[in-house]
Formats: structure tokens, C-alpha cells, sequence
């Protein structure tokens, strides 16, 4: 496996004294090249956390995260992140959040005419490519919820990272623009040959995008099970409904509820239907 | 009878909670928000219940603001104390806008400033007074340092709160666009608060107007509120009237011509 990302003995605790929570615990992963990787798990599992440790936003306690064994300590360029809502810049035309990347210094160190050209050539190319064409002056806020995170991944493809991280992107969108979304991020990802390491609470989503789905379990946030999906690699909607996916569906399920520490009372229900009756 | 009842349904029909009103509705509500008053006081005036001393009528608040433009100097009153708000607010936000942001951006400026800004805005400016009068003299400076200090305090304390309203998400996605803390201080966070910073100037623009009678308490003999003050020691009601009136008036078209400004430079926020 030729490995992009090293996390090795990854430990976070957040808060001091009495109060400590651990977000993570010991986690151990390799992440390969142009590998999609999906992280699931209940709420508290530190998924998210994990995801910011790799983008540099969030230091670890102890432990290592490495990129082609450069150890993670900031955010880069490298590492492009994807939000669930709200990092567009509404005041910037679809076209000039795309390109906001370029016109920081890291863009515009050591940059030849020919590059500024095809980097308008890349901004275009990425603006067909996510079909947005036709807003390129629209502000986001003209927008409906898909098209906005269309452009926040043409925004982070953008300087071409090496990684994108993608925490609950498609969170906020209806069910039908996320099936279209999901296609899209999956053809993205081969055309680009990005790694992309994706948070979700959504098992489906993880299942249906991942080459492999990493279950995490909270109090303390730890890594539960690995599951490498058994999907065809060219992936169709009509997967969603084969008995592998399925199964898969529910193995990963019952490991979440089961970490979680969360059921349903049915118990309490049926006393409060009986109750209601009488 | 039935034309009553009409009215009565569509009255009733436009109070919907956060319910939507046709402009011309709108329009006319304001107008009579606007004109029921003036009705009212009119009347008032005019009924003789009360002393002509206390209550002038519109009429002659109206003459007596052109005599003021005539015979006295208004236009000038008006000049000088427009120039005293102008000079005290903008001295105010040279200084706010720097501060609030760094409030607003680092932990440790808010920890050094915010809890004594928050101390010093619950003094009263009007009792700086003597110690401005001690420090600063009686000549403009007086006024226009009376009028930093009304406006100043509260200023940086709201730059800070727009400065904070700034999305994480927005700074957090520049970071791993490989943008610099400089760069995200003067790309994004200012660029994103912007419009809530000139919301900010225009409501505190309003303050420092209402400091004006304050500030010209200090030694003055000119300005719309000096006028007022000393009119009350002439009995003279109507002048009163017409200078609250005229600050008023002067303040709405700021504030206007603000909320035009606002329009101008943003238009993603008026789109749709």
C-alpha cells in the first residue's frame, strides 16, 4: 500500500482538571493514495475532530499524523477542507470563490505568466466540471444549498491538494441532490486522483462513497471496526439495494448502536401506548 | 355598511405574525404613523387645554424655524453642530474599528480591553464634563471629546460582537487554503463583517447626535443644541420644539443616506 496518510498512536483530550474529555484514543490508521476513506460513528466519536487534526486545525495531545511522513503540525494548501455550510464568501461571485486560493501568497509565490493562465484554465475547467457554468457571477447566497457546495469543492480543488477533507458536506442537502452529489464527488475523485477522507452520520453515504468505512465509537472516541466495502468500484445507484450492500449496511448499524450507548425504550413506549388507551 | 366590512376583513387579514404587507399598505400605514401625531399635537395646540408657552403649535414651530434661518444664524448652528458629531464619531471609529477587531479576533486583546470597555461605557459622559473642561479646555475640543466618549466605548464593544459573528468555517476554509493569519484578518474577517460594520457606524452615528445637546452644554455659543438650551431660558417653547425637531430630521437623512451606502456597497445582500 503506498500511504499518503500516517496516523500513529493518535491521542486528544480536550479540556483540563476534572472536566477532560478524550475526543481520541490511540487511533492507528494508514490512509493510501487516492484512497477514499469514510469515517462513521455516533455522535462524540471524534470523527470530526480526527478530520481537523488532519486538516492542521486541531493539534493532537500526543501521537503523530503524517503526509508522505512530513508530520501534520499546521494547515496547508496540501490539505483542502470541505464544510458542512456557511465558508463560502458571500460577498466574492461564484468564479472569484473559486479562485480565492490564488490570490493569497501561497498562490502567487514563484509564478510564472503561463501558470496564472492555466490557473484560469483550471478555474474554468473546475467550474464545467461541477456544472456552474452558468452562475459564474452569481453571489452564493443566490444559490440553492447543492450548487453552493459545488462550489465550495471547486474551491477546494482548486490549488490541486493532495487530500480533500470533507466533514458532513452534504449534511444540510435533500436526499435527491445528495444522491446527485455523491455521484459527482465519486467521479471527482478518480478524474482528480485526490485522496479524500470524508466524515458522515450517514452509514448509506459511507458505504456508497468509501473504498473503505471506518466505524468510530465515543467515551473515549476510538476507532471500532474497519469495513472494507465489497462494491463494484464503479458505483450506480442500484447498489444502494443489493443484498451485499445491505448486509453491510446493517453490520455497520448494529456496531453503532452498540458503541453508541443509545436505545429505543420500547418498553417505556408500550407502557405510555397501553396509558393512552385506557 | 358593506364597504366597512370590507375594510374590517382586509384589516384584519394583514395582521399575520411576520406576515408580508403590499407596498402600498406599507406606505400608507407609515404615513399615517407619521401624520397622526402631528394631527394629534395640532389639535392639542389648538384646543387651548394647554398654555401656548408649553404647547406651540406646528404652525408656529414652522415660523419660528424660518425666523431662526432669517434673523438668527441656523444654517450655521446647524453647520457647527454637524461638524462637532462628524468630528467626535469619526475620531471614535479611527479608534473602535482597530480595536474592535482586535477584540473581536484575538483572545488576549479581549481579556486586556473588553472588560474595561465594558466598565467605562456604564460611565456617564455627561460626567466627564468637568474633567474634559479641566483636560481639553472649552474651546471645540471639549465638544467633540464629549462626544468620543458617548460614542467611543459602545463603538469598539459592538465592532468586536460583528468581528465574532464572522462564520469559523469562512476563517477555518482560508486556513487550509494556505492563507496567512494576516491574510485572513484582512481577506476575510474584515471583508465578511464589513457590512455589519457599517451597520454598526450608522447606529452609533445616531449616539453621538444624541450626545450633541450634552456635549454643547460645555461652554458653547453655538449649535442646534445650544440653541435649545438656551431657548428654555428664554421661555421660548417653539424654538425648543424646532431644534429637537431639525436634530431629528438631520439624523434621518444620515441615517438614509447610511442605509443607501449600505445598498451601494454590498448588493450580494439585496439580491434575489
Amino acid at each position: 500500500m503506498n500511504t499518503k496518510i500516517s496516523i500513529k498512536g493518535a491521542n486528544k483530550t480536550f479540556g483540563h482538571g476534572g472536566r477532560t474529555v478524550i475526543a481520541l484514543q490511540d487511533i492507528n490508521l494508514d490512509i493510501a493514495n487516492n484512497e477514499f476513506v469514510t469515517f462513521v460513528g455516533a455522535s462524540g466519536c471524534g470523527k470530526s475532530t480526527l478530520l481537523r487534526c488532519i486538516g492542521g486545525l486541531e493539534s493532537l495531545s500526543s501521537g503523530s499524523i503524517s503526509l508522505e511522513d512530513a508530520p501534520i503540525t499546521k494547515p496547508g494548501a496540501n490539505r483542502a477542507m470541505v464544510f458542512q455550510h456557511y465558508s463560502l464568501y458571500p460577498w466574492l461571485s461564484v468564479m472569484n470563490n473559486i479562485k480565492f486560493s490564488r490570490s493569497l501568497k501561497t498562490g502567487r509565490e514563484n509564478l510564472s505568466s503561463s501558470d496564472v493562465e492555466a490557473a484560469s484554465g483550471r478555474a474554468d475547467a473546475l467550474l464545467a466540471l461541477m456544472g456552474l457554468t452558468h452562475v459564474r457571477d452569481s453571489y452564493p447566497n443566490q444559490l440553492s444549498g447543492g450548487m453552493q457546495q459545488r462550489v465550495a469543492i471547486a474551491r477546494a480543488l482548486m490549488p490541486r491538494p493532495q487530500i480533500l477533507l470533507m466533514d458532513e458536506p452534504f449534511g444540510a442537502l435533500d436526499a435527491q441532490t445528495r444522491e446527485v452529489m455523491h455521484d459527482l464527488i465519486l467521479y471527482v475523485s478518480k478524474l482528480e486522483k485526490t485522496t479524500i477522507v470524508f466524515v458522515t452520520h450517514d452509514v448509506e453515504e459511507a458505504i456508497y462513497l468509501g473504498q473503505r468505512v471506518v466505524v468510530m465509537a465515543p467515551r473515549p472516541g476510538r476507532v471500532d471496526s474497519i469495513c472494507a466495502v465489497d462494491l463494484p468500484a464503479q458505483r450506480n445507484q442500484d447498489m444502494k439495494l443489493s443484498p451485499r450492500f445491505l448486509q453491510q449496511k446493517k453490520e455497520i448499524l448494529t456496531r453503532i448502536r452498540e458503541t453508541a450507548g443509545m436505545h429505543t425504550d420500547y418498553e417505556l413506549l408500550e407502557r405510555m401506548s397501553k396509558q393512552a388507551a385506557d | 355598511m358593506k364597504l366597512g366590512r370590507q375594510f374590517f376583513a382586509s384589516w384584519r387579514a394583514i395582521w399575520v405574525i411576520r406576515g408580508e404587507l403590499s407596498r402600498k399598505t406599507y406606505w400608507m400605514l407609515a404615513l399615517a404613523g407619521l401624520l397622526l401625531p402631528i394631527a394629534a399635537w395640532w389639535w392639542l395646540a389648538g384646543s387651548g387645554l394647554m398654555d401656548k408657552v408649553f404647547m406651540p403649535s406646528p404652525s408656529d414651530v414652522l415660523a419660528r424655524v424660518f425666523t431662526w434661518f432669517k434673523d438668527e444664524s441656523l444654517m450655521s448652528d446647524v453647520w457647527i453642530s454637524t461638524y462637532r458629531v462628524f468630528a467626535g464619531f469619526a475620531l471614535s471609529a479611527v479608534f473602535a474599528i482597530p480595536l474592535g477587531v482586535m477584540i473581536g479576533t484575538y483572545q488576549p486583546m479581549k481579556a486586556m480591553f473588553e472588560p474595561l470597555t465594558d466598565f467605562i461605557r456604564y460611565m456617564p459622559a455627561v460626567a466627564f464634563i468637568p474633567l474634559v473642561m479641566l483636560w481639553v479646555g472649552i474651546e471645540e475640543g471639549s465638544k467633540v471629546a464629549i462626544i468620543f466618549i458617548g460614542t467611543f466605548f459602545q463603538m469598539v464593544l459592538m465592532v468586536a460582537e460583528d468581528v465574532r459573528r464572522v462564520p469559523i468555517n469562512q476563517i477555518e476554509a482560508a486556513y487550509t487554503m494556505g492563507a496567512t493569519r494576516g491574510e485572513i484578518v484582512s481577506r476575510v474577517i474584515i471583508s465578511s463583517a464589513k457590512p455589519a460594520l457599517l451597520d454598526t457606524l450608522r447606529v452609533t452615528m445616531g449616539w453621538a447626535w444624541t450626545y450633541l445637546v450634552v456635549a454643547e452644554l460645555v461652554a458653547a455659543n453655538s449649535g442646534l443644541g445650544y440653541s435649545i438650551l438656551r431657548a428654555q431660558r428664554f421661555m421660548q417653547t417653539d424654538k425648543i420644539f424646532a431644534g429637537i425637531i431639525l436634530i431629528g430630521l438631520i439624523g434621518l437623512a444620515i441615517d438614509q443616506l447610511f442605509r443607501l451606502f449600505h445598498r451601494k456597497s454590498f448588493p450580494w445582500l439585496y439580491l434575489k
